[in-house]
């Protein structure tokens, strides 16, 4: 398999591979900790780091990784990075640490970080390894802050409350009220059906943007007059 | 003189879609008389505001879909939607509550499944559940029969409950069901002198008995009509008497209630009748129907029991919604000409 050129890479994380709308992976953490930005964040922050890091040690070992225990071996090293993540955040994050709970820990089982490390990081070079887990990682956190913030907006009606969380106290005061102070709460959006809602509904959304582009380009095919073949068997393009 | 050759089949039916819907509408009718007896006129604001977004809706979609807009809104099933859904709100909720739980019941529950007819839950209790969950104590504040609080709200102040203050604390009343879950103290038959809610009434509360009795009344007809059958509704409220009779406990403190509370409180008869007998997000056959009935009747009773909420078929009807495939699957009717029914998940070895 040659290795794909890093714009070919960085187009599959962000959009036409993206890990949380078109492979569904991860879809643990991503429904269960999107119910606030911040979390969105602080949650995407550790994937992102976890997974560049796992794909470079599984990039930089792939040539001495027996066949039979790859998987194992991959798995080995996607949990010290995990356990690495985990003492950063505990260390310097302490409080949204405590929020995630869990979840942090569980990245260890996210299957977007291992279908990575098994299908991109061990048969690549180190270098695009480490683009395609950086910006896998990237579209991965895109949808988790899009979900974050969509529900957010529904459940609370507010936008980046609790930032201090993940930033210090600079952000204390960062909560925009969007939908005013009176706002009952949409109560369904914060709870685990609104996740699946929401998710769902991106992932259409993705699929009718797709399907619009695709349209489009379709229209942009020139006739060439004169050149009529009588029968055909496919499109004429 | 022209003879016409027509082929078979001879046989018409006038039974369409909209005509079996305005059947079901006509039979909410006495229910929700009795509602607007007791409790004023928030039903019939309800039911308005419910109308008004659920069809607003439907066109929307059918738009966004390309599909024939005023075919669909003359089916009147967003509409009967709409009824039952208004009719399960508690009347002057905020006016927001009516919007969005029927645009969801809807867009999220009929059409993002493929519309009349693939929805695998009753639209109008995915509504109404959604509004549960989300906000539960707009949701559990019902208002008193009149009697109890010196007069429903009249038209002014009904208008500027549901618009304006959203305050209807003063006209609340806990409802029968909800008196005899959080009671734990006195015998059932203290309790019922004590409260003016059980007392005024005869069997299950006043208001509430004369309301169900009204939906049982417009479901006997539409059993006449032969819109429904009578399976799942007797299944139901058979196993609702069985289980209020089992854990009647001869009327003790930790009684859960009387067949007849049971029978006559709550949304019972609305939903043996008008909710259960979807034939959308039901199950199909006769013996199918008998089992999802008595499983709401159970789950009914159990929630009602040892549950939260005040009352509990919404829930159940649609954890039922859940496993109507499964029982269609296991109640296939023999099929003229073949001996044993065929389970749909045999393969074909198994011939």
């Amino acid at each position: 398999m040659a290795t794909p050129g890093y714009s070919e890479i960085s187009r599959n994380g962000l959009w036409n591979n993206n890990p949380a709308l078109v492979q569904l992976l991860g879809l643990c953490p991503l429904l269960a900790v999107t119910g606030t930005v911040v979390n969105a964040i602080g949650l995407g922050l550790a994937t992102i780091g976890v997974l560049t890091c796992s794909n470079l040690a599984v990039s930089i070992v792939r040539r001495q990784m027996p066949e039979t225990v790859r998987l194992p071996v991959s798995v080995m090293i996607i949990a010290t990075f995990v356990t690495c993540a985990e003492l950063l955040m505990k260390a310097f994050t302490y409080e949204l640490y405590l929020v995630l709970g869990i979840f942090i820990p569980l990245i260890v089982t996210n299957c977007a970080i291992l279908g990575r490390a098994d299908a991109f990081a061990s048969k690549n070079p180190v270098l695009p390894s480490v683009v395609d887990g950086f910006m896998m990682g990237l579209g991965f956190m895109a949808v988790l802050i899009a979900i974050g913030a969509i529900r957010e907006i529904l459940g609370q009606g507010t936008l980046f409350a609790d930032m201090d969380l993940l930033l210090g106290p600079v952000a204390r005061d960062w909560a925009i009220p969007v939908l005013g102070s009176d706002y009952p709460g949409f109560l369904v959006a914060v709870l685990p059906p609104g996740a699946f809602l929401v998710a769902g509904l991106l992932i259409a959304a993705k699929n009718a943007i797709d399907a619009g582009i695709e349209r489009r380009r379709s229209q942009q095919v020139r006739i060439v007059p004169g050149a009529k073949r009588v029968r055909v068997t496919g499109k004429i393009s | 003189m022209s003879l016409m050759r027509m082929s078979s089949p001879h046989a018409r039916s006038g039974d369409r879609t909209a005509g079996v819907m305005l059947q079901v509408a006509a039979a909410t009718i006495p229910g929700v008389l009795a509602l607007v007896l007791y409790f004023g006129i928030g039903v019939l604001i309800n039911i308005a505001l419910c109308t008004v977004t659920a069809l607003a809706c439907e066109a929307a979609i059918m738009k966004l879909r390309n599909r024939p807009v005023a075919f669909y809104l003359k089916d009147y099933t967003a509409f009967v939607t709409a009824l039952l859904l208004g009719i399960a709100l508690p009347p002057y909720c905020a006016w927001w509550l009516p919007v969005v739980g029927s645009a969801v019941a809807i867009v999220l529950s009929k059409q993002l499944y493929g519309g009349m007819g693939y929805n695998p839950f009753n639209p109008a209790m995915v509504g109404y559940v959604v509004l549960l969950i989300s906000f539960p104590l707009a949701m559990t504040r019902w208002v008193a029969p009149g009697e109890l609080i010196q007069g429903t709200p009249g038209l002014g102040e009904a208008f500027s409950l549901v618009f304006g203050n959203y305050n209807v604390d003063g006209f609340t009343r806990a409802t029968p069901l909800e008196i005899v879950r959080l009671n734990d103290s006195i015998l059932l038959e203290q309790l019922y002198q004590m409260e003016p809610m059980l007392n005024l009434g005869t069997v299950a509360g006043l208001g509430w008995e004369t309301v169900n009795l009204g939906f049982l009344l417009g479901g006997l007809f539409l059993l006449y009509r032969g819109v429904i059958t009578w399976h799942a509704p007797v299944a139901m409220l058979a196993t609702l008497t069985l289980l209020s009779l089992l854990f009647y406990d001869s009327g003790s403190s930790l009684s859960e209630g009387s067949p007849a509370l049971h029978l006559f409180s709550g949304a019972t008869m609305l939903g043996a009748f008008f909710i259960i007998t979807d034939p959308v997000s039901g199950a199909t056959s006769n013996k199918g129907r008998l089992v999802f009935g008595a499983g709401v009747g159970l789950i009914t009773f159990i929630i009602r029991a040892w549950g939260s909420y005040p009352d509990a078929v919404a829930f159940a009807v649609l954890l039922m919604n859940f496993a109507a495939p499964t029982i269609d699957n296991y109640t296939l009717p023999r099929t003229y000409g073949h001996k044993a029914p065929r389970k749909a998940t045999e393969g074909e070895e198994e011939q």
